[in-house]
């Protein structure tokens, strides 16, 4: 369990992080979203003790990081820089963190195993891959065993096949009991993986909920309706009580309606349907909504220098 | 016990990366090599230098000439040793590993420590010895007054630069900033800052002006320095506290980057 109140982290002017509270439960993926720059990779350092809070605290099972002995083995991380001497091998990469925590050396093989490395294991770091050297990082989280794991944007640089073990990984290992902590930038990462929701943006939390609630809440479904005969189709549907909106391109959306029901509708009066089709907002959008409207709020609270639209990064990827 | 195993894991780390060997191989070759070079070059000389000049030959410190560029190699492994973790983000691993700083600190200080201490000893000795060998008739012997103190001080000497490289890098972080710090002032400023008569009162208190006393068996003519050789290698000692003072204290306070 991690445990967050009011964590702050200030740099001069700017604040990274902005009062944040929350727990991360054993047992479940948590996913921790946010645009770039929002303020999840602090939030990571700021739990491992890498980064000093300004204000507030954040505890592991109760506990200050620095009070945790021999902390791999409470808590692994994968942190988003990699962090690996270029001339030093895999094995002995692990080694030395193995043992500065009393962690047997059978776990660096074991471990090396899990990840797929033992093959380049005695072979220097420099010489890795972006994804090679993402499944050292998470090979060192796994490495004391912890109840607690932790991943800074995991997927980055994995190939398709990467991608699918780590969410395999994930999910076992809270399946296991563990706590599983995973931050992205990417809705539909999270989607697939995560059972719990937290949402930041710059620094806020905007959201702390179950992926399930989330999606509930978030996501809209719409039918598409598009006619020649659009003013008589607007005219049956106003008459049947149905509000339709015009969305721009000719076509017309309704809300809360099933599409059998309007395809019956129009087909009672004889008119003619070019397109009739069930759509589902994606959860992109619901996010993209989400974080855009606390863009709004920090504007309208007088922000004094303007800032980048949230979700530019991801809306470009 | 917390503080064996960041020695036994910073003992991993130094010697599974290649610089560690060839810092201290160059550190040995050069403070060698060029010591007997400069032995053999002052064997020649002897004969055409003056009677004052002869009453002031001091072989044993001639055969530590070669420490003026080995102690540079020494300076890049210092260096290396603690920066290596910023500039490759390994820091935060390792912190994330050992969370309390000044474990980790002086763990990896212990280790970086001894290791040069071993290698500096050895060095030390083996220039002493290959020196006077190439002397010929005006060595020095081990057993003579001040000999064994002046050897086993340019080993102390040594190591005491490249913990105060380390205490330096610690402050710095960057290796490239420390190295563009710590090689200029060694090889140059220190040195002109102790020889020009103006800086000469100052220049001395110096850690390598003041350290480098301890390796002098035959004070210099006129020799107006007011501490001794183990005086010198005390406010040698000072400067590297006062650095690993500074690298605690600015290691304890910042974020890890």
């Amino acid at each position: 369990m991690i445990e967050l109140e009011g964590l702050t982290k200030r740099y001069g002017e700017k604040v990274a992080v902005d009062r944040l509270t929350f727990t991360v439960r054993p047992g479940i993926v948590t996913g921790f979203l946010g645009p770039n720059g929002a303020g999840k990779s602090t939030t990571m350092r700021m739990i491992l003790g890498l980064d000093r809070p300004t204000a507030g605290d954040v505890r592991i099972d109760g506990t200050h990081y620095d009070r945790l002995k021999d902390p791999l083995t409470y808590i692994g991380a994968l942190l988003e820089a990699k962090g690996v001497h270029p001339g030093r091998s895999a094995y002995h990469h692990l080694l030395c963190l193995a043992q500065s925590n009393k962690i047997p050396r059978r776990r660096v093989h074991e471990v090396l195993d899990t990840v797929g490395l033992t093959a380049v294991a005695r072979k220097k770091a420099k010489g890795f891959s972006l994804g090679m050297g993402q499944r050292l990082g998470i090979a060192a989280a796994l490495l004391g065993d912890p109840r607690i794991l932790m991943f800074d944007e995991p997927v980055n640089g994995l190939d398709p096949e990467g991608i699918h073990w780590i969410r395999t990984l994930m999910k076992s290992l809270a399946a296991q009991g563990r706590t599983v902590f995973v931050s992205s930038h990417l809705m539909s990462e999270m989607a697939l993986t995560a059972d719990h929701l937290v949402v930041i943006g710059q620094g806020r939390l905007l959201a702390d909920t179950s992926m399930a609630e989330f999606i509930e809440h978030n996501s809209r479904s719409y039918v598409r309706v598009r006619s020649p005969q659009r003013e008589r189709l607007l005219d049956v549907l106003h008459q049947a009580g149905i509000t339709a909106v015009e969305n721009g391109n000719g076509s017309l959306e309704v809300d809360g309606s099933k599409a059998e029901y309007i395809g019956e509708l129009a087909a009672r009066n004889q008119l003619v349907l070019h397109e009739l089709s069930s759509q589902q907002a994606s959860l992109e959008e619901a996010f993209m909504r989400l974080t855009a409207e606390s863009v709004e709020y920090h504007a309208h609270s007088g922000a004094p220098e303007p800032r980048q639209q949230w979700g530019d990064d991801w809306r470009r990827g | 016990m917390a503080a064996a195993q960041v020695v036994r894991s910073e003992w991993t780390k130094i010697r599974s990366v290649a610089s560690t060997v060839w810092t201290l191989s160059l550190a040995v070759v050069v403070t060698i090599a060029l010591g007997m070079l400069i032995s053999a070059l002052s064997k020649n000389e002897f004969e055409t230098m003056s009677a004052r000049d002869r009453l002031a030959f001091d072989p044993t410190f001639i055969s530590f000439a070669g420490m003026s560029l080995g102690q540079l190699a020494m300076i890049v492994f210092g260096v290396l040793v603690v920066s290596n973790e910023y500039s490759t983000g390994m820091i935060r691993a390792s912190l994330a590993a050992v969370p309390r700083r000044g474990t980790f600190l002086s763990g990896k200080l212990t280790v970086a420590t001894a290791l040069a201490l071993v290698v500096s000893m050895a060095t030390g000795f083996a220039a002493f010895f290959l020196g006077q060998a190439m002397l010929g008739e005006h060595k020095a012997s081990i057993g003579d007054a001040g000999v064994l103190r002046a050897v086993i001080g340019g080993g102390l000497y040594m190591t005491l630069i490249a913990l105060f490289s380390m205490g330096v890098a610690a402050m710095l972080r960057s290796p490239m900033l420390s190295l563009g710090i710590l090689m200029p002032f060694f090889f140059l400023i220190s040195n002109i800052l102790g020889n020009v008569d103006a800086t000469k009162k100052v220049g001395r208190f110096l850690p390598d002006q003041a350290g480098s006393k301890i390796m002098q068996v035959v004070p210099p003519l006129e020799d107006e320095t007011p501490y001794g050789p183990w005086g010198g290698l005390g406010i040698m000692a000072l400067w590297v506290v006062a650095a690993l003072i500074g690298g605690y204290v600015l290691l304890q306070r910042r974020d890890a980057q």
